[in-house]
């Protein structure tokens, strides 16, 4: 009877679900790894809350915060859970290679269970909780700006996809202080994942984690596509977007078009776990064929939503600095789209091995080298920008460059892997992990750091300080060689990827490089951190309230840094690409307004949050089968938002008083600056106002 | 007001103070792409259902399950239901009044409802006949197809009752007219989903 009670309020749970419990039954070094990195979160969440009492931060928390429907401010939120998930994603490496160089002959710190634990929740955190976030959080952030556009298409929504979001990467920290997570890999393939295999919430985790952020992700690509659609400014042609605009664009129809496959691959295997269906099971007519086809047909457009953003930072980091109009912009606008289409071609080949006949693996082999050739010519566009340019090696630069080299070695092995023949020799082997690191660290990791580097100061008004990037520059590539070229060898020599303990002596000198290489990329984060609590400390020697540090070329470095609430205090008019850099070499820049208007901005709204927490309730409630829990979380989403229709308030109105005050304060400060020269920009005299240069004459 | 005119088929938004210019276009824009999402969905789930068609190991299968004269009755209802959605976005471009608009509306309502009667009706024979999901692949398939569109039906149907509450509280201001638009476009998709449906699953299944 009270067996029944607690079912119904608590679902499955019970106390073996604490991983402290766990390890005070079986007191293994293994399960307390687990129990720490349990504590690690509760302790997290603990010494959060207090921080937040303590400092009365509550209140600016939510208020000023959480409920806020201002893209820049939603970029920046979408970048710290970035922060927060990669800094657990990379601990969970680092003990990864750890186990894995002191697992030959032996069996290591952590329990076979626990390591494929470690390796689903990396994979599924570093793709789906550290690079979407982090790049959807730099479109928000950036595109709005350079579009000339006050805010995205639909605030609000881009709200509740920040919250869908953050309920994801909720769920999967939650997983570490109750129950366990999925064994199944970041791709989660059933009938592994099935009920028959895996009974316990370890999928259900996955799944659940997976649909709220797929679903967030569906409505910023959604958001993102009408935005870039419909907000430009005047005289902004698509021609005349900056680059990262039209990745923006693709990404966003990539997401449109890629995201549906996952949200029903995830509903489909839900359905067998949960209502004994048959999509993927072994018997009864199950097929998991389908599963594979379904989750490819994201995950590989999943690969260029990743990249292209990346693409697009490295065409505006490398043309500011290089002090150049970007080279073939049109070359590069048709190999983004390029792209775009191609990468729906080439699914297959994530399963060449699979059983598909010869002839099929011949086509998807062939198409994938085909994404080889618009990649190859961006490569050659980016290198001609910098060709006789003024090139300034600032951090985001270092990376960059970082980028190119390495990326076009991760493009090499990517051709070999493109090969069938090759890939049936070296599938499942850590040769792959190599490659997918090798375009995916360069490819994205490097990218949305220099992003985060190039528009900081805008979105905070100071500088970060550049010793210290440096140095996590440094770490980041070095790490990046050691710990992922020897898993070339590894693979090439046949050491199987996912592997909790090996067996071959040959393989120990390679894995303890590999393990080196590991705990300089955490040194890379650890400096990372390190430079933005430095860079904090000294704000008011790196002030550049003016907002063009970099003397670069697009709008979002026509306003201030923090740009006011409402981005532009009158719209822009655009007659050419680099439009802001042309204005600044005619002298055309930091004009005051004829006359100002009144600006409408969209109020704070508690829809969004109130929408996060439903989501991460009726999720949870599913995971642990606590009914009620579900029932209410989803309740709470519908009544919220059908009660948000009923609200016509949703706007209020900055006067043009307001408006042309604070734009005058802005341009007083403006001609009160000092103009610097390039060349000295990394130095405590940049207030943000580059020296401008009398327009060359065209060769 | 300068700006540019507001010209969308269904509605008379031009001289509004609610929306900013353009606002309109937008929002059925963002509309239009949701859609698209959605139909790829759509299109995924049939695919699993072809695939899964000949997965009936032993369970009963299309032939012995699909009724010609039910599926036919829903087909009928829905395409009318379109038809008076249609007749409800006229009313509300045309008429003054609210009243036809109102009636409108209902009657659609009204048809989703019976729609939904009919289609829960095959599912409940359906399962007295043991036709239920855990029993093949192919019942699995269509147990995720159908529901999939009559959850949708059942979204489109909460969602004319909150606009009839919506039009009673404000009348037909802009955003009303805004997701009116929106709703119609959701409704019609709906219909065409159907007429997949109609077409593959329970002709397909019966004649083939």
């Amino acid at each position: 009877m009270s067996g029944d009670v607690w079912f119904w309020l608590f679902g499955r749970l019970d106390a073996k679900a604490l991983p402290f419990v766990r390890a005070w039954d079986h007191p293994t070094l293994s399960e307390f790894i687990g129990a720490m990195a349990g504590g690690m979160v509760v302790v997290g969440a603990v010494v959060l809350v207090a921080l937040l009492t303590w400092q009365r931060w509550w209140r600016p928390l939510f208020l000023d915060w959480l409920t806020s429907l201002d893209h820049k401010k939603i970029g920046i939120m979408y970048v710290v859970i970035a922060g927060v998930m990669l800094t657990r994603a990379l601990i969970e490496a680092v003990l990864m290679r750890t186990q894995q160089s002191l697992a030959v002959d032996a069996p290591g710190i952590v329990a076979p269970e626990h390591f494929a634990q470690l390796f689903s929740t990396h994979g599924t955190i570093m793709v789906f909780f550290m690079a979407m976030p982090f790049l959807t959080g730099l479109i928000n952030f950036a595109m709005p700006l350079q579009i000339g556009a006050r805010d995205v298409a639909f605030p609000l929504l881009n709200s509740i996809s920040l919250m869908l979001t953050a309920a994801g990467a909720g769920l999967v920290m939650i997983s570490l202080a109750i129950g366990d997570f999925s064994t199944g890999g970041w791709s989660g393939y059933p009938p592994y994942t099935g009920k028959a295999f895996q009974p316990g919430v370890g999928p259900d985790y996955w799944i659940w984690a997976i649909t709220l952020t797929s679903l967030g992700t569906t409505f910023s690509g959604l958001n993102f596509a009408a935005t870039i659609y419909k907000k430009r400014c005047p005289g902004m042609h698509l021609m005349r977007m900056p680059l990262f605009c039209w990745t923006a664009l693709c990404t966003s129809i990539l997401m449109v078009f890629a995201m549906p496959p996952l949200t029903l691959a995830t509903a489909l295997l839900a359905l067998d776990r949960y209502a004994d269906f048959h999509f993927f099971t072994n018997d009864l007519g199950g097929n998991m064929m389908n599963y594979v086809n379904l989750f490819w047909l994201f995950g590989h457009p999943e690969v260029y939503i990743l990249i292209l953003p990346a693409f697009g930072v490295y065409s505006e980091v490398i043309s500011a600095f290089s002090s150049k109009e970007l080279y073939g912009y049109t070359s590069l606008v048709l190999a983004t789209m390029a792209i775009g289409i191609l990468s729906f071609t080439v699914w297959l080949h994530h399963f060449f091995t699979m059983g598909q006949s010869a002839d099929v693996n011949a086509a998807f082999g062939i198409a994938t080298m085909t994404i080889g050739v618009p990649t190859g010519v961006k490569v050659y566009d980016w290198i001609w920008t910098m060709f006789r340019g003024e090139v300034r090696f600032t951090t985001p630069m270092l990376f960059s460059i970082a980028f190119i080299v390495t990326f076009v070695l991760g493009g090499f092995s990517g051709i070999l892997l493109a090969v069938p023949p090759i890939d049936f020799v070296v599938h499942n082997t850590v040769f792959l992990v190599a490659h997918f690191h090798n375009v995916i660290i360069p490819g994205t990791l490097y990218g949305v750091i220099a992003g985060y580097m190039y528009w900081f100061p805008k979105a905070f008004g100071f500088r970060l300080v550049e010793g210290w990037g440096k140095v996590s520059f440094a770490c980041w590539v070095v790490g990046f060689y050691l710990a992922f070229m020897p898993l070339y060898v590894l693979g090439l020599g046949g050491m199987p990827r996912r592997s909790q303990a090996l067996f071959e002596p040959d393989y120990r000198p390679w894995l303890i490089v590999a393990v080196l290489g590991a705990f300089i990329l955490l040194a890379g984060l650890v400096t990372l951190f390190v430079q933005l609590a430095v860079s904090v400390r000294e704000r008011e020697k790196n002030r550049v309230p003016v907002g063009d540090p970099w003397d670069a070329r697009s709008l979002e470095w026509s306003v201030s840094a923090p740009p006011p609430e409402y981005n532009f205090a009158t719209i822009p008019h655009v007659g050419r690409r680099d439009v802001f850099y042309w204005r600044k070499a005619a002298h055309g820049a930091y004009k005051p307004a004829d006359h100002y208007r009144d600006i409408t901005v969209p109020r704070n709204s508690w829809v969004g949050p109130i929408v996060g927490l439903g989501g991460a309730a009726c999720g949870f409630g599913l995971v642990w089968h606590i009914w009620w829990m579900t029932i209410l979380g989803f309740a709470a989403v519908w009544i919220t938002v059908i009660g948000r229709s009923f609200v016509r308030d949703t706007h209020r109105v900055i006067s043009a008083a307001e408006v042309e005050a604070t734009d005058r304060a802005w341009l007083a400060q403006v001609s009160g600056a000092h103009p610097i020269p390039r060349q000295l920009e990394e130095s405590p005299k940049n207030f943000g106002l580059a020296e401008s240069f009398p327009a060359p004459v065209p060769a | 007001m300068s700006g540019p005119q507001l010209r969308h088929v269904g509605l008379n938004l031009h001289g509004s103070d609610l929306l900013e210019p353009g606002e309109a276009t937008i929002g059925v824009y963002g509309f239009w792409i949701f859609l698209m999402s959605d139909a790829i969905l759509f299109a995924l789930l049939f695919a699993i259902y072809g695939t899964q068609l000949a997965a009936t190991v032993g369970a009963p299968g299309p032939q012995a399950e699909f009724k010609i004269g039910p599926a036919f009755i829903e087909t009928l209802i829905l395409l009318t239901s379109s038809l008076t959605f249609g007749l409800a976005s006229i009313a509300m471009k045309y008429d003054r009044t609210r009243t036809s608009l109102v009636v409108w509306l209902s009657i659609t309502l009204a048809l989703g409802f019976a729609f939904l009667g009919f289609e829960l009706n095959d599912f409940r024979t359906m399962i007295s006949d043991d036709a239920t999901p855990d029993r093949s692949g192919f019942l699995s398939a269509f147990f995720a197809l159908v529901p999939a569109h009559g959850l949708h039906v059942t979204a489109g149907c909460a969602w004319i009752a909150v606009m009839l509450a919506q039009i009673a509280v404000f009348g037909l201001d802009d955003r009303v007219k805004l997701n009116l638009l929106r709703l119609g476009l959701f409704w019609h998709f709906l219909d065409i989903v159907w007429i997949g449906i109609f077409s593959i699953v329970y002709l397909q299944g019966i004649l083939g």
